[in-house]
């Protein structure tokens, strides 16, 4: 659950991507010369550049689970922060716990986006190494989670809709946020989050690490983008714990079952959001529209619900989620 | 989560003598069950087994258990060398148990409530979708039958074989919890030792009342997660029950010895009966309560020896 320092594993996990990079490549230098000279490239520009999409294709179909966490984790795959600044119209940050501190793991703030208003929640890993200390690299601490609260609570009190954006390996698991109540603070958003009588969507758009993605992950409609993950434990923890050994974290993310299309299968998330052709690391403003058209769609569909409709189909949605036998 | 941590060394061996894990002192083992698990020498309060907490808990007789037949599926078709679902095979048949958690219903010195008790020798207690539907279906029965619910956690975190599907668990049973409180139901969650995890991160932090057992390792992390990540050692005392009362994060912590007469006294309060009779004698508890000497901290023998007469 809170594996969130787990080193990468000795498997280069994004050794798939060296083909499609060299064709990239290529097409660049091609694309150079011909702008340089007056070579006709074109024909062959085009005939790599088909290639590359019919190569992009058919690897990015059979990619394992543990080459999607990969990608869900790539350097240059779009961030909480890529979406306020691409995907906004207007967003006015707000911060801290009111108790505590302010953590900026975390980020709150009330956002309006073509023309809708909404409270925005959305774990911040940072992209310079600065900005990730500062972030601590999207391992929130307990009031990182009140502030949440805080602000869902200001959200449910304007009658302003929620959305959160879920991508953290997992809570921090520290001296300092065990003291504060980390699992409390968890807890009570979850619980609380089941109370709230304004609209809340929730997106995967990374790591959906375990406890500390649900404390912000209790919503009306959750869904994952294609190659995010969403788990109970992170594939080096279950691997350390399960197999003893942390090399084994391909084998515990095959049998984690924790990508988009297992979350959908297994009914604990309500879509998969396609994303462009080779990851939204390859092309973060087409995987930004994505979801934003995704977003505005189901806030137009429960804008039709009353609050009391939105919490009791909110609790019946997760109450049915892990249904034993017998009895 | 890393329930696989936790007691492996706890295992009794069949033999006639125990030996501490707190003290390192030798325990006669006849004694040492008698006494409910708890050291004579250090008060250190062992992992008791789910059946037994029920048998202290519940005035004797008036358990019901319920929902027993609840067993997982393995939609995931885990295999860690040993196929998950063999694994709860060869658990069901070691333990005697089907499942993580025992759920039903019982009255606590004459005072009904809804009671769920967690068995960390089942999986090291984890939460997968039974108990995660146990504890859903006792918040929904307290809400029918207007009862007051009880929990006792004891557990290493989410069930890692059922995927995310343990991880919703966490809000299911949460939802179960709002929604008891919402119609005024009224919860006590003890967590016991251990409790880590998803548990802790759920249902277990929630309750209207948190008690915990002396001791017992509380925390969201795991100590050794924690000790790696931070690559420092960890302050003495860390994550135990003390810390937390200390920390502001638990309302009391009682010991073993009089759990049932604070159960007892604190739904008193919560079903509008006079807790000063709820400490009187009522029905027979369902196990001889005569061990408060040791279930005091050995620092404190004197207070302990008057918690005797109390009890």
């Amino acid at each position: 659950m809170t594996e969130a320092s787990a080193k990468p594993a000795a498997t280069d996990g994004l050794a798939f991507e060296r083909p499609l990079l060299e064709l990239e490549q290529k097409i660049q230098e091609l694309r150079k010369l011909a702008s340089g000279t007056h070579l006709e490239l074109a024909g062959e520009i085009q005939g790599l550049e088909d290639r590359l999409r019919r190569q992009a294709a058919e690897v990015y179909a059979q990619l394992s689970a543990w080459e999607r966490v990969n990608v869900a984790r790539h350097a240059a795959r779009p961030l909480t922060q890529d979406y306020i600044e691409q995907m906004l119209d207007d967003f006015v940050e707000l911060q801290g716990d009111r108790v505590f501190g302010e953590d900026r793991a975390i980020v709150t703030g009330l956002a309006t986006m073509a023309g809708v208003r909404f409270l925005l929640v959305g774990h911040r890993k940072g992209k310079t190494l600065k900005d990730k200390l500062a972030c601590n690299f999207g391992c929130a601490h307990p009031e990182g989670y009140r502030k949440a609260l805080q602000k869902m609570r200001l959200a449910a009190k304007m009658k302003l809709p929620i959305v959160t954006f879920i991508n953290t390996p997992g809570a921090y698991p520290g001296i300092g946020a065990e003291e504060r109540g980390q699992a409390a603070a968890i807890a009570t958003n979850i619980l609380e989050m089941f109370n709230l009588p304004v609209p809340i969507l929730c997106i995967v758009i990374g790591e959906g690490g375990s406890g500390g993605a649900l404390g912000i992950g209790v919503g009306d409609r959750v869904g994952m983008l294609e190659n995010s993950y969403y788990s109970v434990i992170t594939p080096e923890g279950c691997a350390a714990i399960l197999w003893k050994s942390g090399d084994k974290a391909p084998d515990a993310a095959e049998a984690l079952k924790l990508t988009s299309k297992d979350l959908l299968r297994l009914g604990l998330v309500d879509k998969v959001i396609e994303e462009p052709l080779g990851g939204a690391h390859r092309d973060p403003k087409g995987a930004i529209e994505r979801v934003k058209a995704q977003i505005l769609e189901w806030l137009h569909d429960l804008g039709k619900l009353t609050p009391d409709q939105l919490v009791e189909q909110r609790f019946e949605k997760f109450r049915r989620m892990g249904v034993p036998v017998g009895g | 989560m890393a329930w696989t941590r936790f007691g492996k060394k706890k295992d009794m061996p069949g033999g006639l003598w125990i030996k501490c894990e707190s003290c390192g002192a030798m325990l006669f083992r006849k004694e040492f069950e008698q006494k409910h698990r708890i050291c004579g020498t250090c008060g250190y309060h062992f992992t008791l087994p789910g059946r037994e907490r029920v048998a202290l808990t519940a005035d004797a007789g008036t358990f019901e258990e319920m929902w027993k037949e609840l067993q997982p599926v393995d939609r995931l078709g885990f295999n860690d060398r040993v196929p998950y679902a063999e694994k709860l095979k060869q658990t069901q048949a070691k333990t005697s148990e089907t499942e993580a958690m025992i759920a039903g219903t019982c009255t606590v010195k004459g005072i009904p409530c809804a009671l769920g008790v967690m068995n960390f020798s089942f999986l090291g207690g984890s939460m997968g979708m039974v108990v995660g539907e146990k504890v859903a279906r006792s918040a929904e029965l307290a809400v029918e039958k207007g009862l007051p619910l009880v929990l006792f956690a004891c557990s290493g975190g989410a069930r890692m074989h059922e995927g995310a599907i343990s991880l919703m668990q966490m809000a299911k049973t949460c939802g179960a919890l709002s929604r008891l409180n919402r119609v005024g139901g009224f919860s006590i969650s003890v967590m016991t030792h251990p409790t880590t995890g998803g548990v802790t991160a759920s249902f277990a932090s929630v309750c209207d009342i948190l008690l915990a057992e002396p001791g017992a390792l509380i925390g969201f992390a795991g100590p050794r997660v924690i000790a790696t990540t931070i690559k420092k050692e960890l302050p003495k005392g860390f994550q135990r029950a003390e810390f937390l009362l200390e920390k502001g994060q638990i309302d009391r912590i009682v010991p073993r010895a009089s759990m049932r007469d604070e159960m007892a006294r604190l739904l008193a309060y919560a079903t509008g009966r006079d807790p000063v009779a709820a400490f009187k004698p009522q029905p027979q508890p369902a196990a001889e309560l005569e061990v408060a000497v040791a279930a005091e901290p050995a620092a404190d023998k004197k207070k302990a020896k008057k918690g005797k007469k109390d009890a």
